[in-house]
Parts: structure tokens; sequence; C-alpha cells
């Protein structure tokens, strides 16, 4: 239970609740440069690209991602193409939790039709969230092509979903707890395993894709 | 929450959720596809029995937008009309699985009797008791009063981000009309109130109920004094409830044309509006009684959007009393959902 150990552009530790952290806050900014490069490339352009965003981290990091891909491609416009998609009211398991408050969905006034949509999410876990965004498009049109981006994947999905752009692969057992922190929401950038066993090994550096 | 039976004892909280996530309901139905899977599987019965066009029909639609299954129960024609009693009523519907029950009663308190008397485990949705409450029109009014006016303490705001997150302080509503007979003034005085707003009551000594004075507004007979001088940002007609006087319309006031000389909206008062002011009526409109035509068609009027607003309240109420785990009602929905769910083993 050690708080940020001195990594590069780590945060002040005074930021960061109790928790191993596993990347600072240059890492992010690598991860989704990185990131943008591959939509863009897998793409080929960024003419038809929509950026869709999971509340709430999922906003953040798409809007920072729609700045890389302008730069990248003058093409992409982060006013007219990038969106919020909040999926509560597509959930499995409203009756297993409290309830919930069902967020902002805000979609490019062109909307999704034959675009390519990059759904972008911090952390992928169960692939729930996924599947509920994947309900959600198909009732507010029928894009080209769906891709999902992810700072984080932790594993341990429950649904044959795979994430087309990851930041970061992160071994984690089923009771540790991955949280991604952003500037814009919680003061600084860091991504955070917490409730991890004492003496686990750190996760490897090699894994990094 | 666990039911919907009064705006008096909702927190202000509590109804600017309820408001906020109208607004993500409302957002929905613009959309080409305007049904939503979030209660699947779940049953909402609608029990009327009272006479209601627009309550059930917009009680139903919310319900199937949301993709509920919908059984519509009214006591005309049903094993009510031989005399069961709400109590055999209700254990039917309890044996049948009904997980929200919507009620229109002509006995004022009976859904409170209906959520409390251990008969159901459903949520008790209030849609009209006899003359005391109407929750869900207290909530659409107040949506369509935020909608055009909220948030700028009574200032302008149309259009824009609807006001969301916002409550109605300083704004000024005028309700006018027949208070006696009225559930929707009821439940508009303390919801209004709860979320700030100041409302006077207009209407003839007769039609006022005894001990209003204990109601958190204030109460003129004059409802041209009214507008010309206290300026309200909305006015919201009420219905003259004929067919609950029973010595017919003469036995509160002398005439229906003086009714409309003293207490109906016309241009001429319309005139005495602010700009910005907004015109409300819960619907059904007795013409040329308690609202001229002129009035109900002017591009003030806001009538026809509180019909499509009920909707998105109805659907937001639905939402907000079926999802969740029934005993988790007290945990702020903000808290982070736990890595390894420990409620799913005791979920229903």
């Amino acid at each position: 239970m050690t708080a940020g150990t001195g990594m590069p552009g780590t945060p002040d530790p005074r930021d960061v609740p109790e928790g191993t952290v596993v990347l600072g806050a240059s890492d992010v900014a690598r991860a989704l440069t990185r990131i943008a490069h591959e939509i863009v490339e897998r793409a080929k352009g960024a003419q038809d690209v929509v950026l869709l965003g999971i509340p709430t981290r999922g906003v953040t990091l798409a809007a920072r991602l729609a700045q890389r891909l302008a730069s990248i491609d003058p093409a992409f416009d982060p006013e007219r193409d990038l969106g919020e998609l909040d999926v509560t009211m597509y959930r499995d398991d409203l009756r297993r939790q409290p309830t919930r408050a069902v967020g902002v969905t805000r979609l490019p006034a062109a909307g999704i039709e034959g675009k390519t949509v990059v759904l972008v999410d911090d952390v992928l876990f169960s692939g729930r969230t996924i599947r509920a965004a994947l309900d959600a498009i198909g009732d507010l049109g029928r894009p080209q092509a769906v891709r999902l981006a992810c700072l984080v994947d932790r594993g341990h999905r429950e649904l044959p979903i795979r994430p087309d752009f990851v930041g970061k692969n992160l071994p984690t057992a089923q009771t540790e707890r991955v949280r991604v922190l952003l500037a814009e929401v919680d003061g600084s950038d860091a991504v955070v395993i917490s409730g991890r066993e004492p003496g686990a090994a750190a996760p490897g550096e090699g894994d990094q894709r | 929450m666990r039911h919907l039976l009064s705006t008096a004892d909702l927190a202000k909280d509590e109804a600017i959720e309820l408001l906020d996530t109208a607004a993500q309901m409302a957002a929905t139905q613009s959309r080409e596809i305007k049904k939503l899977p979030t209660l699947r599987g779940r049953t909402v019965v609608n029990l009327f029995f009272e006479d209601s066009t627009r309550t059930r029909i917009s009680f139903e639609t919310a319900a199937k937008r949301l993709s509920a299954d919908v059984i519509n129960f009214s006591a005309k024609g049903s094993s009510v009309s031989k005399g069961e009693s709400l109590k055999d009523t209700a254990l039917t519907l309890h044996a049948m699985g009904a997980d929200a029950v919507v009620v229109r009663h002509w006995a004022s308190g009976a859904p409170y009797q209906l959520a409390h008397a251990g008969w159901l485990d459903a949520a008790v949705l209030n849609a009209g008791d006899g003359t005391h409450m109407h929750p869900t029109q207290a909530l659409l009014d107040a949506y369509t009063i935020r909608r055009h006016l909220g948030g700028h303490g009574g200032g302008l705001r149309r259009g824009g981000d609807d006001g969301v997150g916002a409550d109605l302080a300083g704004v000024k509503v005028a309700i006018v009309g027949d208070v006696l007979h009225s559930r929707v003034a009821r439940a508009n005085v303390w919801l209004l109130r709860t979320l700030g707003a100041e409302v006077t009551l207009v209407s003839p000594p007769t039609l006022l109920p005894v001990g209003v004075e204990s109601w958190p507004c204030r109460t003129s007979y004059d409802l041209d004094a009214t507008l010309a001088d206290w300026q309200p940002d909305a006015v919201m007609m009420l219905r003259v409830q004929r067919e609950r006087m029973s010595g017919g319309a003469g036995a509160f006031f002398p005439s229906p044309l003086e009714y409309t000389r003293y207490f109906g909206l016309d241009g001429r008062r319309l005139a005495l509006l602010p700009a910005h002011s907004i015109v409300m009526h819960p619907g059904p409109m007795n013409r040329g009684l308690e609202i001229s035509a002129e009035a109900a068609d002017s591009d003030r009027a806001v009538i026809v959007e509180q019909v499509a607003n009920g909707v998105a309240v109805r659907m937001a109420s639905l939402y907000l009393l079926l999802s969740g785990t029934a005993s988790s009602a007290a945990v702020p929905a903000s808290l982070p959902a736990p890595v390894s769910s420990t409620t799913e083993g005791t979920a229903l």
C-alpha cells in the first residue's frame, strides 16, 4: 500500500489515493498519442472518424484523443466529430446496483450513420459496459464500423469483446481495483491499482502493446 | 425513493434528480428509435378508478418507451364495479407480480393506503387522488417552467441547456382558478415551493379551500391586479371542475360568464404579462371558460409541450422507482460500483 513511488511523471502523492501507481501522467500522455496514431492508421485517415466517450472519464479521454487526432489529420474536427454516449439505460445490471443517474448523450450533428465510431472508455473489465454501448449505438444509427479504444485493459472479460486500441494491458486479480485519474476530473493524471495483495509481482514493463 | 405519492415529502435534491432524469429521457424521445430497453421484463399496472385519458396514455407511453409491460385496469367494466375492495384488487395485482402500480383514485389517500398497507410490494405512483395530490403533473409543470425560465431567478433562459441541475429560485408562478377541487394546485404549491419558486393562488373566495392560509403561498381574489402588479413569470390556469361541483356550477359562482370575466385568461390579460412569461394549463381545457382560445393558442402557451414533457417526467419517475435494488434506495447514485459486486447474490 505505497503511494506514488517517484516514477517519472508521478503526480503529487497527496492527490493519489492509496494504491500503486502503474501509469504516471507522461505515460498516459504517450499512450493516448499512440492510440491516436493507431486510430488514424486503422481508418486510413480521420475524415469519417467519430469519437464517442463513455461517461465519465471516457468523455475526458475522448476529448484528449480528439485534440491529438486533429493535430495528426486536420480532416478531424473536435467540435464536429466528438460526442458522448451514456449507456446507463442499456445496462444489464440496473436491478443489481443502486439507482444510477442517467447521463448525457450528445452525438455529432451529422450523426453516426456510415461513420467509423471509436468508443472511448477508461478501463475495460467485464465488457458489459461496451455491450451496453453497442446496443445504444444500434438505436442511434448504423455506423460503418465500431471500434473500441481504452486506456487500460485489465482482463477478466465476461463477454466476447476485444479492444482495438489499448493504452496498457494490465494483468490484475479480480479483487483489485483499477482507477484512472484524470486532471480534468481528479486533479492529476495517473492509473492506480489498489487492493493488491502484498508481495504480488508488479506488472511487467514489456506488456505494453 | 420507494413510492411517488406526494410532492410535499419530496426533498429538493430528489425533485431536481427527477427533473434532470426527465431531461435525459426527453432527449431520447427526439430520436428515431424512441424505445429504451431499461425496464424490460418489468410489469407496470395502470389502476384507474377515475376517468382519465391523458394521464393514463402518458403513463402507458412512458412505460412502453422503457420496454415495460403495461396492464391497464380501469374500474369501469371490471371487478371493482362488482364491489371488489381496494385491498382485494391490490392482492390480485400482487399475485400477478406487478412491479409498479400507477393509481388514480377518487378518494384522497388511496395511493398512500395502497403503498403502506402491506398488500403489495410494488412501487406505487400516485396519478391523482381525490382533491389531494397529482405529483407527476406538478413535476411536469416544474420541468416545463425550468426549461423556459429556470436557473436565472425568473430571468429569461429560453433554449440553451434546458436548465439541467437548476432549481426554480425566484420564479413567480400564479395558479388561477378552481383551487378547491384541484390536486394539481396542491401538488404544484408544495413542489414549486421546494424548488424555490414563489406561488400566488388566484381564485374566487368560494373556490379557495379552508386552511389555505397555512399553505406555503400567497392568495389573491383579483386576477387583473396579480397579473399587472406581481408580474408572474408563469401563469397556470386550472380547469373548472364542474363534475366535482355537486350543485352544478352555480353552487360556487353565479354564472360561467361572470367567472370568465373575473378569472378567465384572455388576450387583454395576456398583454399585462411580462414578455417572457408562459401560459400553462394541465388540461383538458374548457375553452371560453377559464381560458380563451386566443390565450390557449398564443405563442406564450406551452400547453402542448406540457403533454410531451409529461411522458419524459413519467419515464423518469418509473426509471428512478424501478431501477436499482429495492433496499439500496438511500445509497447515492454517485458511489462507484464495487469491483467484485457483493450485491449480486442478494439481487431480486
